[in-house]
């Protein structure tokens, strides 16, 4: 039995999207091309020691006091190291990619949490997505959007965006079937049912989806770094492939004071909604 | 005429729904249907009519379709057949729009495990029927204010519903209703998920509540008790057809199978039935006649006592016999014999309440309206043969 072609197979169908739907892959990457620049210009426009007290104030009113010393110290220890602005190419890469998650993910939660159908096939491409090997989406989309920072935040977006769907999904169906009703019962069109009583209880859960986006997202900027996303994935990329073990050491920490201060500043905003809810 | 009406109205649950209308109608019964098609019967075939104004009662065990057949009075469930009118309206043949009108502004409901949304305050809850309907802010705010004084809960309007106990919860859950200020009330087991006690007070403070306002409200209960004490009318549910519709009286008196009897069998009867139901024709003689008259009519009706009254049927007291007799002796009028501190009772007063009072009392007890006109007497063993009813009942089924 001849071996299935597969392989060529992909091959042909990521040859012909990259022949015919080239103006739409440039328009999307100058969009998030300009958007990660932005994000760039923003956390590099004040100085390190400013930025570094604005963060310790939002600690401040997130965490109290271990997170805004944590926070204060983590960050001027990467400063010390001389990562500053690496970090914060890849703060905005991240941001980046968990807003597009964010943005494309809940909607579509929220579309399979309805449509039996939409979560039938959207679910498998889930599953999919999230045990494929991470580094397989940097081929296409090298293909589709060549090298640099533009690639790493689409496969950042690909490899981070299930728990939001998947989350948002299960938040809105774990609103009793009372209260929906409820919502039915006093005449809501579905608008009102979504947004004044499904999304408002589904808050908690999507925002756990949030949350674990952001934290894979910046688990992908070492991968991303392999096809020239800049930022302290590429110093850890490079430290790795030279044998540098102090310096991957020190490129490896910052990426750690980064992830838990993302980690404990979202989940802290999340507790603080639900605090005030 | 009636506000809603009910009229051969069936939901059958499965894959051939449509088909098993045909077989109902064939004489399938509901758990062939079930084991042979694969078809839930939920309401099978119900009509009745709810008129203005009442409190109807749905009743019926858990299984007997009776929370299925309340949310086919909002279309909350599509029934599969029949129809349901609202002033004459099909609900069925509504669109979604005039649908959604009819639920902002004729009917609202109150729901088992009160389903108040958990992250808006009372206030928010209350509001929330007129805030989809885009009603200005302060107005809102107004009524929702009202419909929680209306059911005791000012003074709350901040709280989160977690920080409330259940019984005030399930007022949060009234009020939200009341607050659309709707025409009917559909009330699904509102009270079962309350302490006894705290039932028994809702289900007060509903009929209060009933007075002042006047909706039409339909109650789902599968407890007795509370169907005899709230209702005007109940429907008893089985299998998801309607078994008999009638007041409780003709519920309990009048049960129309073994089913209803059996389910009657253990009501506490004294609790139910009034002194209306025990009182007799009163003998009864106007103050102008002398104690020789009295005298003879009683002689004649071989009773020891006689009630006076009026030429407008107002009671003015009771004479008895050996009274009569000694007037008659010292030539006195029946005016001077008249005992006017007799024990009198209303004709909604319970059974229960009249054992010690026709216990303590020598003469029969007085049945009088609101305006004093004497209605019928009570005499001591019609209390107790009202109860004997029951139990000979119970006899004769035991024996068959």
């Amino acid at each position: 039995m001849p071996k299935i072609p597969l392989a060529s197979w992909i091959e042909s169908l990521v040859d012909w999207m990259g022949t015919y739907l080239a103006g739409l892959f440039d328009t999307i990457a100058f969009i998030i091309q300009k958007v990660v620049g932005f994000f760039n210009y923003v956390f590099m426009l004040p100085h390190p020691y400013l930025f570094i007290l604005i963060l310790a104030v939002l600690a401040w009113f997130l965490g109290r006091l271990p997170l805004t010393l944590f926070t204060a110290i983590g960050f001027l220890v990467i400063d010390n190291l001389g990562y500053w602005s690496q970090t914060m190419s890849t703060l905005s890469l991240v941001i980046t990619s968990a807003l597009i998650s964010v943005l494309l993910g809940v909607p579509l939660g929220i579309l399979t949490a309805y449509s039996k159908t939409a979560s039938r096939i959207l679910i498998p491409i889930l599953d999919f997505m999230q045990t494929m090997p991470a580094f397989v989406y940097l081929l296409p989309a090298v293909t589709f959007f060549s090298l640099g920072v533009v690639p790493g935040v689409i496969a950042s977006v690909i490899f981070a965006i299930p728990p939001t769907i998947r989350l948002t999904r299960l938040g809105i169906m774990q609103v009793s079937g009372e209260l929906t009703e409820a919502a039915d019962a006093f005449g809501s069109t579905s608008a009102q049912k979504l947004f004044k009583v499904q999304l408002p209880l589904a808050l908690p859960t999507l925002m756990a989806g949030i949350n674990q986006t952001i934290m894979l997202s910046l688990s992908m900027v070492v991968i991303a770094s392999m096809i020239g996303a800049q930022g302290i994935g590429a110093e850890v990329y490079r430290a790795v492939t030279q044998l540098q073990i102090g310096k991957g050491f020190e490129a490896g920490l910052a990426v750690v004071i980064l992830a838990i201060v993302l980690d404990r500043f979202t989940q802290n905003i999340f507790k603080s909604k639900k605090r005030g809810a | 005429m009636a506000i809603l009406q009910v009229k051969q109205v069936s939901k059958l649950f499965g894959p051939h729904a449509e088909q098993g209308l045909e077989l109902l109608e064939q004489g399938f019964s509901k758990a062939r249907l079930a084991k042979e098609k694969n078809i839930t019967v939920g309401v099978n075939r119900v009509s009745f009519d709810i008129q203005q104004g009442e409190i109807f009662v749905i009743m019926g065990l858990s299984g007997s379709g009776k929370s299925t057949l309340v949310r086919l009075l909002n279309r909350l469930i599509e029934p599969t057949s029949g129809e349901i009118l609202i002033h004459g309206k099909d609900l069925r043949k509504m669109n979604k729009e005039q649908l959604r009108e009819v639920r902002r502004k004729k009917i609202s409901m109150v729901f088992q495990k009160f389903a108040l949304f958990p992250h808006r305050t009372v206030i928010d809850n209350v509001e929330y029927g007129l805030e989809i309907q885009k009603v200005d802010k302060k107005l809102r705010r107004d009524k929702a204010m009202t419909a929680l004084e209306l059911v005791g809960l000012k003074g709350w309007e901040d709280k989160m519903p977690h920080e409330l106990s259940g019984g005030m919860q399930q007022r949060v859950g009234l009020a939200r209703a009341l607050a659309n200020d709707p025409e009917i009330l559909l009330m699904d087991e509102a009270f079962s998920a309350l302490d006894p006690l705290i039932r028994r007070d809702m289900q007060d403070e509903l009929i209060e509540l009933q007075d002042k306002m006047k909706k039409t409200i339909v109650f789902i209960t599968h407890d007795l008790d509370e169907a005899l004490r709230i209702g005007d009318r109940i429907a008893l549910m089985k299998d998801g057809a309607v078994v008999q519709i009638g007041t409780p009286e003709e519920i309990l008196t009048q049960p129309a199978n073994d089913y209803v009897e059996r389910f009657v069998e253990d009501v506490d009867l004294s609790k139910v039935l009034t002194a209306a139901h025990v009182m007799r024709r009163p003998e009864t003689i106007t103050p102008d006649r002398g104690p020789r008259v009295a005298l003879e009519l009683m002689r004649e009706r071989g009773i020891s006592n006689l009630f006076v009254i009026d030429r407008t049927k107002k009671m003015l007291g009771v004479i008895t016999a050996e009274d009569a007799s000694d007037a008659m002796r010292n030539n006195r009028k029946l005016e001077d014999i008249l005992v006017t501190d007799g024990p009198k009772v209303g004709p909604d007063t319970l059974l229960n309440e009249l054992f010690e009072i026709t216990s303590l009392s020598k003469v029969p007890l007085a049945v009088v309206d609101d305006n004093g006109r004497l209605l019928g007497v009570i005499v001591r063993g019609a209390v107790l043969g009202a109860l004997a009813g029951e139990s000979k009942s119970e006899e004769v089924k035991q024996d068959a």
